[in-house]
């Protein structure tokens, strides 16, 4: 392997973790602004012009905060907890390509830290790893309240998951690849998955939903119920990860949505763009596009917080396992059905 | 049972629908009212630059007033302090002096008077009982500060400003 190469995914991988963290410090911003503005308000606006230094502030804040492990707590696992959390949210996004090769320095650059054939299974190796952190971390606070937020998290989880993993088989039906690649490059132009696969995204988006313990799906942080659910015994920036993984989370599961269903950075008229702005430009305007479809999708994980309130827990399941699961398995059926058709005949 | 007045109401409660089971409409009914929420005039006050309004009835800080000519109207008779719910008055009582004719309106003055804010719950007793007119809570809202002690304010924070000062 020529050292170029390693310098290049060195400086690359370090590029989209800078990233990831930038949006999801700047995603807790938006999320203060567009509640106050879903609610006629107005927001943070002290911290520099508009608040936008108000991240830096809430940051700096949580670094300073005095830290408590509660003496009767499992001091290791204590600390794991929230470092698994933000571990397992920051690798996710290692698979997911931001856009096509690009040609810089006179060499041509994939814009993917790893374009591995199982893609989509790695992904759901991830997601299922995130609930670890805060099982573990709801568990060794020895608090009840935690240890109910953790319950809540981890059965809730593995219920979801389900739907969402069979919602992912239909797909597979349509794009015949687990590759990430192979999936995005099949959406070229304007030939998207989601208007093949309808029924299929509204099943991933709400599972997207409670695997990111998103509201109306935030029930292991329930504030009314469970004081603060499983990080009730956290302060300081543990308490910081654990809240900043589910930002990061959020901008995982909003580029995956976008690279699975909403041709990732493919857009319309972008083999006249390509020609039009060279091999450099091209793809750095697909990457742009991407990455108007993430914040997209954020603005609407956002958006549903502010509108819908919690399920009760018992709705929770009877969606999960009655609704969701049903839907996801007709519509494997189906696609198996116009596949069958399609390729057949 | 039968109804005493006719405004009873029976309700129905009727099974809902398919449409309505999927609740995805009514989801993307509440969504489009919050989106529209985003660019209604907002309701905020940008309060340290911008004060609303008070009520005519507003209690806030207490103010020692002054009459016509300029002299403390205050006698330290002590009613306020008697009247006190919350015990936040305090204050020493002085002769007037000859020559001094021009700084109080009666012969006894408050040589100090202090309000302990913190414990001040803003009833307005004091000024309800005070014979002489002297003290009024017609101030604006008591400023926050980080130490316990500089919320007893004197008669520096609580006589108003001299006419001569005010007319300057």
């Amino acid at each position: 392997m020529e050292i170029a190469f390693v310098i290049e995914k060195f400086v690359f991988i370090t590029v989209i973790f800078a990233l990831s963290l930038l949006v999801a410090m700047y995603s807790t911003l938006a999320e203060r602004k567009i509640a106050a503005f879903l609610q006629d308000r107005v927001g943070p606006n002290r911290a520099g012009p508009g608040g936008m230094f108000q991240p830096l502030a809430d940051g700096v804040k949580m670094f300073l905060k005095e830290e408590i492990i509660p003496t009767e707590s499992n001091k290791f696992l204590f600390i794991a907890g929230p470092s698994l959390a933000i571990l397992t949210a920051c690798i996710g996004s290692a698979v997911i390509p931001w856009g096509q090769d690009i040609q810089l320095f006179g060499r041509t650059i994939a814009l993917q830290a790893t374009d591995i054939n199982v893609g989509i299974l790695y992904i759901f190796g991830v997601v299922s790893l995130g609930v670890y952190g805060i099982m573990i971390g709801g568990w060794a606070s020895n608090n009840k309240f935690s240890l109910m937020g953790a319950i809540r998290a981890a059965s809730q989880n593995i219920s979801y998951e389900i739907p969402m993993g069979l919602s992912i088989i239909a797909l597979l039906l349509v794009t015949n690849s687990l590759s990430l690649k192979d999936i995005v490059e099949q959406q070229h132009g304007f030939q998207w998955n989601v208007f093949y696969q309808p029924l299929g995204f509204l099943i991933f988006l709400v599972c997207a939903f409670a695997e990111t313990n998103r509201t109306p799906f935030d029930l292991p942080e329930c504030e009314t119920e469970l004081v603060g659910g499983y990080h009730t015994e956290y302060s300081s920036m543990k308490l910081g990860f654990f809240l900043f993984a589910e930002y990061i989370n959020m901008f995982v599961s909003s580029a995956v949505m976008a690279t699975l269903y909403f041709g990732g950075y493919n857009y319309p008229g972008m083999d006249f763009m390509n020609n039009l702005l060279g091999p450099t430009f091209g793809p750095l305007l697909g990457m742009g596009v991407l990455f108007i479809k993430i914040f997209a999708f954020i603005f609407f994980f956002m958006w549903v917080r502010w509108t819908i309130p919690r399920f009760r827990y018992d709705q929770l399941m009877n969606l999960g396992w009655k609704v969701l699961i049903p839907l996801a398995i007709a519509n494997i059926v189906l696609t198996g059905i116009v596949t069958a058709l399609v390729n057949g005949f | 049972m039968e109804a005493l007045s006719n405004r009873k109401k029976v309700l129905e409660q009727k099974p809902m629908n398919f449409w309505e089971r999927m609740y995805l409409p009514a989801i993307f009914k509440g969504m489009a009212i919050t989106f529209r929420h985003m660019f209604k005039p907002k309701e905020t006050v940008f309060y340290p630059e911008v004060q609303r309004e008070f009520s005519e009835n507003w209690r806030g800080m207490h103010s020692l007033k002054r009459d016509e000519e300029g002299r403390e109207r205050c006698t330290a008779c002590g009613l306020c302090a008697l009247s006190c719910p919350a015990e936040a008055i305090t204050m020493v009582a002085a002769e007037r002096k000859k020559g001094e004719e021009a700084l109080y309106r009666e012969e006894k003055y408050a040589a100090t008077y202090e309000i302990n804010m913190l414990r001040c719950i803003f009833c307005g007793l004091c000024e309800e009982a005070c014979p002489k007119e002297a003290i009024y809570l017609d101030g604006p809202i008591v400023p926050a500060d980080y130490l316990r002690k500089d919320f007893i304010y004197g008669k520096d924070k609580l006589v108003e400003k001299p006419l001569t000062e005010l007319t300057k």
